[in-house]
């Protein structure tokens, strides 16, 4: 069940390739992440999802029918530039982009009150955008992406000039737009919200998608079978004993205790391990060491290149 | 749903609020009345002081003997008078002319009829008006003293018989052999007025245009808005939101400058108004009274000189001409203004867009100087052409269409600048979509061909 699929989108800007046949498939309700490192095609990639720009090949099926200009009401898109008119009021601005993306002015209304309530913005409706702060714009701006309740909302970058009090905001909202029913695509090189927030994502590298799936099923892809122990005892015991099986990464102590971390070889599995610790160390806590997204992220970026 | 309406909304609405536009709806009107009104007050307004003029009369022409003393020939003007001094030399006065209190002083030499020339002595330069004035006065009583050695009886009444004041008067015959009046300054001034208002329309809002665009990338607003509705839609609603926007401050320029001149004149110089029963009354003085009225001659000229102007008003088609107007305004505005709108999108400052601005500024000059030489010579070449090229025929074809142009004239041109508008639109929106999400370099010309091809 996908809400969208872009399928082999190729893009040529004259003299270089901004996307090469890139295929996504995002499923309806999901969280889906576009990774990549800096002007690896993804802006270029989500203008052409929000009909900006035209791909030179591929399609983009919305709902399994091509995308038409009719479906930007039911999508929103928060650029990474962007602004807001300064000269303008602020409630009369957010009325205008509200009514562009297809909502009558009295709906348009009622909706952004509540927003403005909500972000406490009330006071600031009949002043004029350059005399608000960077947050406080910022706020107007999310609210004008999602004021006409799209099914799909669309993020570039969203976190970058965000301070982090509205980047807390912001993930709130969103998690909140996806218990909704809304779908969500972003772009991001902060792999921390990547972590938190994405049920799926896909990499692009130099206009190539190199990586791309359930973002469980990608950790599992490139985990090493390491695993992190605490335990009571003596760590000479573990060495000695263990060493010949498993390849023993690091041992330590410190404040928290003791540690051992250690790779299983392929085949054999954590059980077997538990089983040859029991008799020679308290465990305190066993643990599988997953790679953090940003490991994977640099593996995968260094490998390709 | 169509959202260009909302975007003509908005770019008409917040242009029409700003200060500057309320501001300048309301001085406008008082530049342009004082544009007609000053020359015009200039005019009627005369040195209220008064200057006497000594008098150093060695010919002893300019001197004539009464009860009262020794007077001058040069007859007094209301703020000019003369005043003769016998026996002295210009020597007299040299040192201390400043605490006589005359104005300047006039010497006339013994040689006048020979040397033909006098000489004004003063310590400041002397104004033409008084210059003029006295140089006519010696002129027409040499005239008058050369005629009486002729002695030619009732010398006076011939003169006064001679006097003559001629009008020419134009008429043109139209292809139906209609007589019609016309009035070749008033035509020159009717085209030219409606060839200078296009350019500027053109070249003020076209320019805003340009700033919206500017504005539009600078505040990054751009590409929430593309996401919303087509970049092609995004331009042409601004280019007809600042048309409308125009075309309302042109309208309020010209109501209230009306209102203004004609009030204005009406109060203070009433002279200028008079109703036809007057006039009537002043031509049948002209005409029964033969040698009497020579104030009510002069009103029936100028009474005759506004006829005439209206006359040729009422003679130029005025249905052609205000319609061809409103065509030209309309599509000449359009054509530049999409021109504008891609300097707007090529580039990410005002300063930046000098290297663009002349190509597209070029054409309009050239069409104001074709302009002064249409009002010469209306159908030579140099016009005809111009007045077909797209790019300048709004402003010239303007000037050309009072004196009558024919009709299939018109049409070309008007068909080529609507098939122009079409192509410059077509490409502007290409070039446009891919400029305005273009930041931080500076855009060449080799930049912009590739945009229109992507």
């Amino acid at each position: 069940m996908s809400l969208l699929n872009a399928t082999g989108i190729v893009k040529d800007f004259q003299g270089h390739r901004a996307l090469d046949h890139v295929t996504i498939e995002v499923p309806r309700g999901s969280i889906y992440g576009l990774l990549g490192p800096n002007g690896a095609g993804k802006t270029t990639l989500l203008r052409i999802i929000n009909q900006i720009t035209a791909p030179d090949e591929g399609a983009i099926l919305f709902h399994d029918h091509p995308i038409t200009p009719e479906d930007v009401s039911r999508i929103g898109y928060l650029p990474e530039e962007r602004g807001l008119y300064k000269k303008m009021k602020v409630g009369e601005q957010a009325l205008y982009l509200a009514q562009l993306k297809g909502l009558s002015r009295g709906e348009a209304m009622t909706r952004l009150k509540e927003w403005f309530h909500k972000f406490e913005l009330y006071g600031w409706w009949n002043k004029k955008v350059e005399e608000l702060s960077k947050g406080m714009q910022q706020k107007v701006q999310f609210i004008t992406t999602v004021i006409h309740e799209p099914e799909l909302l669309i993020f570039d970058e969203p976190f970058s000039g965000f301070d982090p009090i509205n980047v807390n905001l912001l993930k709130e909202e969103i998690l909140a737009f996806k218990e909704k029913g809304s779908t969500i695509i972003f772009s991001t090189h902060n792999m921390a919200s990547v972590e938190e927030l994405c049920d799926h994502i896909t990499l692009i590298n130099k206009a190539e998608s190199i990586l791309h799936g359930e973002i469980n099923s990608i950790k599992e892809r490139y985990k090493s079978n390491q695993y992190q122990i605490l335990f009571e005892g003596n760590p000479k015991k573990i060495e000695e004993q263990l060493s010949s099986r498993f390849k023993i990464l690091e041992i330590s102590e410190n404040g928290n205790g003791k540690q051992v971390i250690l790779q299983i070889p392929e085949g054999d599995n954590s059980n077997r391990l538990i089983g040859e610790l029991l008799p020679l160390v308290t465990i305190k806590s066993f643990q599988e060491i997953l790679p953090s997204m940003n490991d994977i992220f640099i593996k995968v970026v260094n490998d390709a290149s | 749903m169509n959202k260009v309406p909302l975007i003509i909304q908005r770019e008409y609405l917040t242009r029409v609020r700003k200060k500057s536009f309320i501001i300048m709806s309301i001085l406008g009107p008082f530049i342009f009345a004082a544009y007609v009104l000053i020359p015009m007050a200039l005019a009627t307004m005369e040195d209220k002081e008064i200057r006497t003029v000594a008098v150093i009369d060695d010919s002893r022409m300019f001197t004539s003997y009464t009860a009262e003393g020794p007077a001058s020939v040069i007859p007094d003007r209301e703020y000019i008078k003369f005043k003769i001094l016998q026996d002295m030399k210009v020597e007299d006065l040299q040192d201390h002319f400043e605490e006589t209190g005359y104005y300047a002083l006039l010497f006339i030499p013994e040689n006048i009829f020979a040397s033909e020339t006098s000489i004004i002595y003063s310590t400041k330069q002397t104004s033409i008006d008084v210059t003029e004035y006295i140089e006519r006065a010696i002129e027409k009583e040499m005239e008058n003293l050369k005629l009486a050695k002729h002695e030619i009886e009732n010398i006076d009444q011939i003169l006064q018989e001679v006097k003559t004041d001629v009008r020419v008067r134009n008429i043109k015959w139209t292809k139906e052999g209609e007589s019609q009046e016309t009035n070749t300054g008033v035509v020159m001034g009717v085209g030219y007025l409606a060839g200078l208002m296009i350019f500027f329309f053109i070249f003020f809002f076209g320019s805003q245009v340009m700033r919206g665009v500017i504005e539009e990338k600078i505040s990054r607003i751009i590409e929430i808005i593309v996401s919303s509705v087509k970049p092609f839609q995004l331009m042409m609603g601004k280019i007809i939101g600042v048309g409308l926007t125009g075309l309302t401050q042109f309208i309020i320029w010209i109501v209230f400058s009306l209102i203004l001149i004609v009030g204005i004149k009406t109060v203070a110089f009433p002279e200028l108004n008079q109703t036809p029963t007057e006039k009537a009354v002043a031509s049948e003085l002209f005409e029964e009274g033969g040698n009497i009225a020579e104030n009510a001659g002069q009103i029936t000229q100028e009474a005759a000189f506004a006829e005439d102007i209206f006359n040729s008003l009422g003679n130029i088609d005025l249905a052609v001409m205000i319609g061809s107007f409103l065509f030209f305004f309309l599509f000449g505005y359009l054509l530049y203004a999409a021109m504008f709108a891609v300097i707007g999108s090529a580039v990410d400052n005002e300063t930046d867009t000098q290297q663009f601005m002349w190509p597209v500024m070029l054409p309009l000059i050239l069409a104001i100087y074709v302009m002064i030489s249409a009002m010469q010579n209306p159908d030579g070449p140099l016009p005809f052409w111009f007045s077909m090229i797209p790019f300048t025929s709004p402003v010239v074809m303007m000037v050309r269409i009072p004196f009558g142009v024919p009709w299939w004239e018109v049409i070309v041109s008007g068909v080529l600048l609507i098939i122009t508008f079409i192509g410059m639109t077509w490409v502007a929106g290409k070039i446009y979509r891919t400029g305005i999400l273009m930041y931080g370099k500076k855009t060449t010309y080799r930049e912009l061909w590739k945009w229109l091809r992507y």
